[in-house]
């Protein structure tokens, strides 16, 4: 029976050559040549889009290179889906929990694999065998709780007890704690290490660097698709992945952007407001002010930037909108009082993917194109290309599916719908996720210009670097409340991480959730 | 989460892998499903030609558009509806009963009256369609499905089951009028699909169908009405459904509550996909599902007059409603 720490679950060493993979003219990845030991933790690093993911899929059969190969114990593998890899040994846990939410535990953990007598599933057996291999790798699961109903943390455990029942010798792991707090992400770290004492292979795909230094082995860094070296953790810093990952130093990346005056009007005075997922917010935005918001996932950023913007009900308190201090309650208002809001999901809450670029461009602002609900097609191109050029959006003719631009452009497409609407507060939530390091920079430079132009701006990026790097003021969050405000030298990573994670009083702290 | 969204743009020469050459493949396979079914309908068109000697005469020809004129305008409704994001089984229902109820109503009431009643009761059925879909936010499909047993059930009350025979000749002219040769019910219909057309093409409430179907989410933030937009869609449904009852009555001159039905809903439904109207909302054009409607017809027209078992006319149809949906998802297929 497979066991978590029973030595000899032999992991081969696993070379990766050349590998390089395609999409749509833009390379993911591009003559990458990685060399995996076994019974290591292996780390893979870089920002998003850097190729981190899509290396992971690779090696765990659901993407296949268009270049290179990969090789197990020196023989090459063509693995055509996940489930070629893991009859290699090779199991992935995704991002995404990929279990059968109406199942059980154990039904999951033996989903395809169920023990059978007679063509009659053994549940029984199953079921001792859950307990077992959940009892060892101290998970405390129970084999018949239903995975919808457990917490995301459980899930995962499940995920990870499948992946052992299976006898998978290398396991990938995307992201593993992204969605964890990080009592659960410790408990993570502690399997993740008892995996390879015991002589399995860990891939790990993070990007929280502090706790690839802690737990890997070795640390492959890629930037922009390419891999820059692989190296033993013990021989990086934080410093040192953080510039190999940019190729450069951090300062040269956020622009310098004025400071408003202090006189400025307030564009957005939120007083107390309470909403789903936040509690009591307090917040002003000068015009041409930059407050960015941090905070764990979780925090109420996104709750926050929903509420303001109309699109979820406020429970109590107010947020005024604009010199006018218009009071909203739907986007649609929102948007004419003079906010706008690049949402935290471009594919799911942005862009109408199937739409030409044009049509998204202009989705918010149609009607200014329109005579008496009839549109001028001249007015609305000419608009466009006007947008398009001023966010330096690149690809393609306007009239092409926007889902066919990069990701990068994708969102400049959101901050060309954003000008066009001529807001006096632009609330950007994660405007660089999934953004290649060009892009980013003309976003960057986009926020800047708006702000100098008298934009009010909030900045909500889980990505620490960067709303330190562009914001004047930064205000943390924390289980729906505001728990600290920084502004100046204050304004430091350690500051607002320990704010972040730990909140300024215990009362906070022990109010989660 | 994959970091680079997969796309279909044009290649340089340098990129010639086997996942792009299968991308490709499927893109040439998209744009060939953009010309649609155009290619198919000439194709058939010519062949119904050369086949059958009476099939190309004005008769035959303008007789097919006449009994296909309440197909073109529910069409025309029914594809507003769906490129919303919704779909409306309730239109041969809608259908049956304004024609019974201007059936009525004409017995004692000049034919623009039981015009104008039958095509306020088509809006106020649409209306409640549409509120019940997104305010009360039950799928659209039950909801309609549900609506559809009560607006035929509402019908048959009415007549208690029996046929409503049309005497007057001012409601019999509604269709039969003719111009430039033509009867009206031709160009009523012709009237319906510019407009309607027009409509989901170049204003600002077309865009917002679109937008509305394509991302209920990303629509709502961008600050369009997503909720009035839909139930602006069901309404003009209903109106069409209604419409093309009375274009019906006034062309065969009985009304009849289980007129239409879901037969109507069904067949109309199939032009509309057929043409090319993605039943998941946000693609999708009123020219698609005339050239679909008339597609099905010629089918129909063709095997009468080249004597096919009507049987065998109905697995065909299925086939291409098939084909027709099948092309549609290939390309979502991509991983």
């Amino acid at each position: 029976m497979a066991t978590l720490t029973a030595p000899g679950a032999d992991a081969p060493l696993i070379e990766l050559t050349s590998i390089g993979k395609w999409f749509g003219g833009v390379h993911a990845v591009s003559d990458v040549s990685v060399r995996i030991e076994p019974g290591t933790i292996h780390a893979i690093v870089g920002e998003n889009g850097a190729g981190k993911s899509t290396l992971g899929k690779v090696l765990s059969g659901s993407l296949r290179p268009d270049q290179g190969e990969v090789r197990l114990n020196g023989e090459v593998q063509h693995f055509h889906s996940p489930r070629d890899a893991l009859s290699a040994g090779i199991a992935t846990i995704a991002q995404e929990i990929a279990l059968v939410p109406g199942m059980t535990v154990a039904q999951n953990v033996f989903l395809g694999i169920e023990a059978r007598r007679a063509g009659f599933v053994r549940r029984q057996a199953m079921r001792r065998r859950t307990r077992a291999l959940s009892r060892e790798a101290e998970f405390d699961l129970p084999p018949d709780q239903v995975v919808s109903r457990m917490r995301l943390p459980d899930q995962q455990k499940t995920e990870i007890l499948r992946a052992i029942a299976r006898q998978a010798s290398t396991i990938v792991m995307d992201e593993p704690t992204a969605a964890l707090g990080r009592i659960d992400a410790e408990k993570l770290h502690t399997v993740i290490r008892k995996l390879r004492d015991g002589g399995r292979t860990v891939v790990l795909i993070s990007h929280f660097l502090d706790e690839v230094l802690a737990l890997a082995d070795t640390v492959t860094v890629l930037r922009d698709g390419k891999h820059v070296r692989t190296a033993p953790a013990a021989q990086e810093t934080e410093q040192s992945l953080i510039e190999a990952m940019l190729g450069h130093s951090m300062q040269q990346l956020y622009p310098e952007v004025r400071r408003p005056a202090e006189d400025s009007p307030v564009v957005l005075d939120i007083e107390n407001l309470s909403a789903p997922g936040v509690r009591n917010i307090s917040l002003r935005v000068r015009a041409g002010e930059i407050v960015g918001l941090a905070g764990l996932v979780g925090a109420g950023r996104s709750e926050l930037a929903m509420a303001i913007y109309g699109a979820t009900r406020k429970q109590g308190g107010e947020a005024f909108i604009g010199a006018k201090r218009a009071t909203i309650k739907s986007p649609r208002q929102a948007r004419r009082a003079g906010l706008f809001m690049v949402p935290e999901s471009r594919k799911e809450q942005g862009l109408v993917a199937m739409r030409s670029v044009r049509e998204n461009v202009n989705l918010a602002n149609v009607a200014q194109h329109a005579t008496l609900g009839v549109l001028r097609g001249r007015a609305e191109r000419r608009a466009t290309a006007r947008a398009l050029e001023q966010t330096d959006v690149r690809g393609g003719s306007p009239e092409l599916p926007v889902s066919s631009l990069s990701g990068g452009n994708q969102q400049k497409v959101m901050f060309a719908r954003g000008m066009l609407c001529g807001p006096q507060i632009l609330v950007a939530d994660e405007p660089t996720r999934g953004v290649d390091i060009g892009s980013r920079q003309s976003i960057y430079g986009l926020i800047k210009a708006q702000a100098e132009a008298g934009v009010g701006i909030v900045i909500i990026s889980s990505d620490l670097e960067e709303v330190l790097g562009l914001a004047h003021r930064v205000v943390v969050m924390r289980a729906g409340t505001m728990v600290a405000e920084y502004s100046g030298p204050e304004m430091t990573p350690e500051n607002v991480l320990s704010a972040a994670m730990l909140g300024t009083t215990a009362k906070d702290a022990r109010n989660t959730e | 989460m994959s970091e680079v969204a997969p796309e279909i743009t044009e290649r340089t020469s340098a990129e010639t892998s086997s996942s792009a050459l299968r991308s490709r493949w499927i893109a040439h396979l998209a744009s060939f499903r953009t010309l649609g079914i155009v290619i198919p309908f000439v194709a058939l068109f010519i062949t119904l030609s050369i086949a059958s000697g009476p099939f190309l005469t004005k008769i035959n020809l303008v007789n097919i558009l006449g009994q296909q004129s309440s197909a073109l305008i529910i069409g025309a409704g029914s594809t507003l509806v769906l490129i919303s994001g919704g779909i409306d089984l309730s239109v041969g229902a809608t259908y049956g009963l304004a024609s019974v109820v201007a059936g009525e109503v004409d017995q004692h009431n000049p034919a623009l009256l039981a015009l104008v009643v039958a095509l306020g009761l088509g809006a106020v059925i649409g209306a409640v369609n549409g509120v019940v879909s997104t305010v009360f936010k039950i799928n659209s499909l039950i909801a309609t499905l549900a609506m559809s047993f009560i607006i035929t059930g509402t019908a048959e009350k009415i007549t208690s089951g029996n046929l409503v025979d049309i005497t007057d000749q001012g409601f019999k002219n509604i269709a039969y009028t003719m111009f430039l040769t033509i009867p009206t019910a031709v160009w009523i219909a012709v009237i319906v699909v510019v407009i309607l057309g027009i409509v989901l093409s170049r204003t600002v409430f077309g865009r917002y169908i679109y937008a509305s179907g394509g991302s209920t989410e990303a629509s709502r933030l961008s600050g369009v009405p997503v909720n009035g937009v839909r139930v602006m869609a069901f309404v003009i449904s209903g109106v069409c459904a209604a419409l093309g009852g009375v274009v019906d009555t006034s062309r065969i001159f009985t009304a009849q509550a289980t007129q239409g039905g879901s037969a109507l809903t069904f067949t109309v439904l199939a032009g509309v996909v057929v043409g090319g109207t993605s039943i998941l909302g946000g693609e999708g054009a009123i020219w698609r599902t005339v050239v679909g409607v008339l597609f099905i017809a010629l089918i129909g027209n063709g095997f009468d007059l080249l004597s096919i078992d009507p049987l065998v006319q109905q697995i065909i149809l299925g086939v291409i409603l098939l084909l027709a949906v099948g092309l549609d998802a290939i390309p979502r297929m991509r991983t």
